[in-house]
């Protein structure tokens, strides 16, 4: 036996079943209504839970009565979680939990709750910095070379102003869980993007061995980077069991609080100068930008400023973090990076148009100011011949006569997306049946599926004799799901499992066969002898040979170690267009085109990969053209928390999407690298860049509503 | 234009009416009762009035009856859900936005969130558990699969729903009618283009059977 495997990826053109355009393995099941959802439980004896949340932004409690609500019948639990004299910081701060029969029952009782507040001022806007006060807190500057000198000597400057809301993640399945707490043993089914991680929140709360809480999910309905705590409804719902004599109790957030509570992405108001030489060279970023991250503050990182054309040579970076009145920003899809995006090829786009430039030409002239010149160069000429750019292009304002204005954007990105620390393990059965194990999920991106083509790839089977097991704590940790990190992560810790358990079935092999574990290989479900293929067996018969033993390997995907070993790495690159039709009479955009080009190395599977793509392109037009969270000044509540107003793009509103994989050899030789994120990341630039070429005019504040539109007008005119 | 109908003016099974309303409230508030002229009070006599509490009743879903006892405000998504264990039909938004809980009523799609349970007495229910025939899903739910038409899968179910009750009106739909066809259901993952193309192969395969 080697004494180190060979963990690599078969060569492109060696692949049976990975670069294979296969159906994810649980489609069946989700379209067919058989997936069992963690919201879907209904175990035996089981509780609803239900809350209830400040109707006020900031207040101070003055009393809180349960007992009506704990004299109810058919109410088992009620746990008050504030008290008098504690200060409410956000509308929809959690103030008491209830577990009864029915879910009527428990809001029923949730409305039998008497509180009473002092109410007290609150800020819940931040768009006007002026009015912010001692709530904005003004983060160091960060300046490089000479910026004046620089704006002095420049052939043209742009100023301008954007802005891009807090947007929510609005997860189709809210935020939740059935959970049930026996003596010191929890049985936990979360939406989850953290399975293994998450017990631990259970385990410190309620002071049970972490080992002790089982944590179980087989399909979860969108996380976005807002599911990876337990979160206090995960607390509560414990509590309740707890206090209901362990009956499992089950809380999914209703929609409503789901909007206003469990996760939102910072919103970003930016005032940009930036400074080009004729030629279109940049030769100066400046922004003075803020946002909010709910209570907690910034969350924005403005080190990322000037987006992907971070070389320009001088710079001068300011961001302000405002505390505001709401519930607290957490990841979302791609932290920080739409948002500065947005604001960088927005205000790129306009210091183009500024000198008459095509900003397809601007970027190329500029793109060694990116880290991925190549890459880039290659992928705006792949989506320029997509988008027929130089045909279709014109430059600012659409002079075709009639009121439909029609226009071209464009943006890129990047992203990191190396995977995360992850173990699995691999047992094949003397009946030949192959278990992959690995404490991971699928949050809908696929990741089942790539589990097994990776598996079935390792051993030359087809996908089907592959069983994946995942979604348990009791299975190898896989780490959670951020930062476009599983795939590379789960990839290569299975690949090296596979390969361990495979290079034990091969020295028992290689006995029967009297030649060396070295010489044998595992093609089209037989193990051969390299280079004379009629010698060997079928992969059941080698498996036969295992007696009544199975063998079981582990495999580990470390990190640090990762880049040498060449099965996944870092840093990806993707550039998006836009074509819209602008009626400059009523406001309204039209989405015609979207092209996106995505690299992300190692293509494991191009049709799993293009949905998220395609996914993130309408993510993108939602967040370009429908979504914001819009608080109310008056009362300090979210406005919108339902699907009316919180507005998602429908099938009829998204146009054509057109997504290249940016799949060559030289992006597949850097190994699997996560791609949910890069991918939604340069769509809303590229389409607010589309509106103002089409209308002539920055419209500078996301979503482009037709109001919005009107006003933009309305001052090209003034 | 949304291809969700309205339901029908009709009177509702469980003669829940809101003159039926009234004359509950009636019975402990004299005050509503005056102005009631004599025709309609007559007219009342046969309107039931269920509740407080649960109440017994009784749905055909898939073609069986379910008995359950709810009470009078359960809607028909958490009578599915909550009671019968037919958890296809997911609760999104609640309040008849997103289609997660489309089912098909009497023929027509519809928002099960915004039924009654009472009022669904006597009425067909179709729901996406009663799609698949032994065992063998339906031309729906596999073109879902074959053009990867769904990612967390949450919107899938009602989509699955919507596209059968579209298909069963217009069992030749051009791509554009899809787009309109199906503009009353929500996906937050962005499968869009995969419904698209799956609702198209659904109607070539669900044509083909009829032929053969």
């Amino acid at each position: 036996m080697p004494n180190t495997p060979d963990y690599h990826w078969p060569p492109m053109d060696k692949r049976r079943v990975m670069g294979k355009r296969l159906e994810r393995l649980d489609g069946i099941a989700k379209s067919t209504g058989a997936a069992k959802y963690n919201s879907d439980l209904k175990p035996d004896g089981m509780l609803f839970g239900a809350l209830l949340t400040s109707p006020h932004a900031h207040a101070k409690v003055t009393s809180i009565d349960t007992s009506a609500a704990e004299s109810l019948a058919g109410v088992t639990a009620v746990r008050a979680v504030v008290k008098a004299g504690d200060e409410l910081q956000w509308a929809g701060q959690e103030l008491a939990f209830v577990a009864a029969t029915t879910e009527d029952i428990a809001n029923d009782a949730i409305r039998l709750i008497k509180v009473n507040y002092e109410v007290m001022p609150h800020l819940v806007n931040e768009e006007d910095l002026s009015k912010a006060g001692n709530r904005a807190r003004p983060s160091g500057e960060q300046a490089t070379g000479d910026i004046d000198k620089a704006f002095q000597e420049a052939d043209a400057t742009s100023e301008g102003s954007y802005g891009i809301p807090v947007l929510t993640h609005c997860c189709l399945e809210p935020h939740g869980q059935t959970i049930s707490i026996k003596g010191d043993r929890a049985e936990y089914f979360p939406s989850t993007q953290n399975v293994y991680g998450i017990a631990s929140d259970i385990g410190r709360a309620l002071n049970i061995p972490i080992a002790n809480v089982h944590v179980h999910m087989d399909y979860m309905g969108g996380g976005f980077g807002s599911k990876f705590p337990a979160d206090k409804w995960g607390l509560e719902s414990a509590e309740l069991s707890k206090a209901s004599g362990g009956r499992p109790v089950k809380l999914f957030l209703d929609r409503a609080t789901e909007l206003s509570i469990a996760g939102n992405r910072p919103s970003v108001f930016a005032k940009v100068k930036t400074a080009a030489k004729k030629d279109g060279t940049i030769t100066a970023w400046q922004s003075d930008t803020w946002s909010t991250g709910g209570i907690g503050g910034g969350n924005l990182n403005a080190a990322l400023f000037p987006y992907v054309f971070t070389q320009v040579p001088n710079r001068r970076i300011n961001h302000t973090a405002v505390s505001v009145n709401a519930g607290a920003a957490r990841a979302w899809r791609a932290p920080s990076h739409p948002q500065v995006c947005f604001i960088t090829c927005s205000a790129l786009e306009d210091l183009a148009a500024k000198i008459n430039m095509d900003p397809l030409d601007m970027f190329l002239k500029n793109i060694n100011y990116t880290s991925r010149a190549d890459l880039y160069k290659f992928q705006f000429a792949k989506a320029a011949e997509l988008m027929e750019w130089k045909k279709n292009w014109h430059p600012r304002g659409d002079s075709a006569s009639g009121p439909v204005k029609r226009g071209l954007g464009l943006a890129l990105g990047t992203w990191g997306g190396a995977g995360h620390a992850s173990t699995c393990k691999t047992t094949i059965h003397p009946d030949a049946s192959v278990e992959v194990e690995l404490a991971t999920q699928d949050l809908g991106t696929g990741t089942r599926t790539m589990v097994a083509m990776i598996a079935a790839e390792t051993f030359g089977l087809p996908v089907s004799a592959i069983k994946v097991k995942l979604g348990d704590n009791a299975y190898p940790n896989s780490g959670g799901s951020g930062g476009s990190t599983t795939i590379g992560g789960v990839t290569s810790s299975t690949r090296k499992s596979s390969v361990n358990a495979l290079a034990k079935l091969f020295e028992v092999v290689a006995k029967s066969l009297d030649v060396s574990a070295d010489d044998l290989e595992a093609v089209d479900q037989r193990i051969r002898v390299k280079g004379n293929p009629d010698k060997g067996m079928s992969f059941t018969q080698a498996c036969q040979k295992l007696g009544v033993n199975s063998i079981s390997e582990m495999g580990a995907n470390e990190p640090a170690k990762a880049p040498q070993e060449g099965l996944n790495t870092g840093g990806v690159g993707g550039v998006q267009m836009a074509d819209v039709s602008v009626d400059i009479e009523t406001g309204i955009v039209k989405m015609n085109r979207l092209v996106a080009v995505q690299d992300c190395g190692l293509v494991v599977n191009p049709k799993t990969a293009e949905s998220q793509v395609y996914g993130a392109c309408i993510m993108s037009i939602c967040g370009a053209l429908y979504e914001e969270r819009i608080m109310d000044e008056q009362t300090g509540r979210v406005l919108n928390p339902d699907m009316e107003f919180y507005k998602l793009a429908g099938i009829g509103d998204i146009g054509e999407i057109i997504v290249h994989m940016d799949i060559r050899e030289e992006n597949d030789k850097r190994g699997v690298v996560g791609l949910g994120e890069p991918c939604a990341i340069g769509g809303i630039a590229a389409i607010a860049n589309a509106v103002a070429n089409a209308i002539g005019v920055r419209a500078p504040r996301v979503p482009l509503t037709p109001a919005r539109i009107l006003a933009a007008l309305e001052r090209r005119t003034a | 234009m949304n291809q969700k109908q309205e339901p029908e003016k009709r009177k509702p099974k469980s003669n829940f009416s809101r003159r039926g309303f009234l004359q509950g409230v009636g019975v402990t508030s004299g005050v509503l009762t005056t102005g009631v002229l004599e025709s309609e009070a007559e007219a009342q006599t046969s309107a039931k009035v269920a509740g407080p509490g649960e109440v017994p009743i009784t749905l055909q879903i898939n073609g069986k009856p379910y008995k359950t006892s709810v009470e009078p405000r359960a809607t028909l998504l958490d009578t599915l859900r909550h009671r019968l264990d037919l958890t296809a039909a997911k609760r999104v938004c609640d309040r008849g936005t997103c289609g997660a809980c489309t089912v098909i009523i009497d023929g027509k799609v519809m928002y099960s969130c915004t039924v009654l349970a009472i009022d669904a007495q006597g009425r067909q229910i179709q729901t996406l558990e009663g799609l698949s025939q032994n065992g063998k899903p339906h031309a729906v739910s596999r073109a879902f699969v074959a053009n990867d038409a769904q990612q967390c899968g949450y919107c899938t179910p009602g989509f699955v729903m919507a596209a059968k009750g579209f298909l069963d009106k217009n069992p030749n739909p051009t791509y554009e009618e899809v787009k309109t066809g199906l503009g009353g259901n929500l996906c937050r993952c962005g499968t869009y283009m995969g419904v698209r193309k799956a609702v198209l192969d659904a109607a070539k395969e669900m044509k083909g059977a009829k032929n053969a």
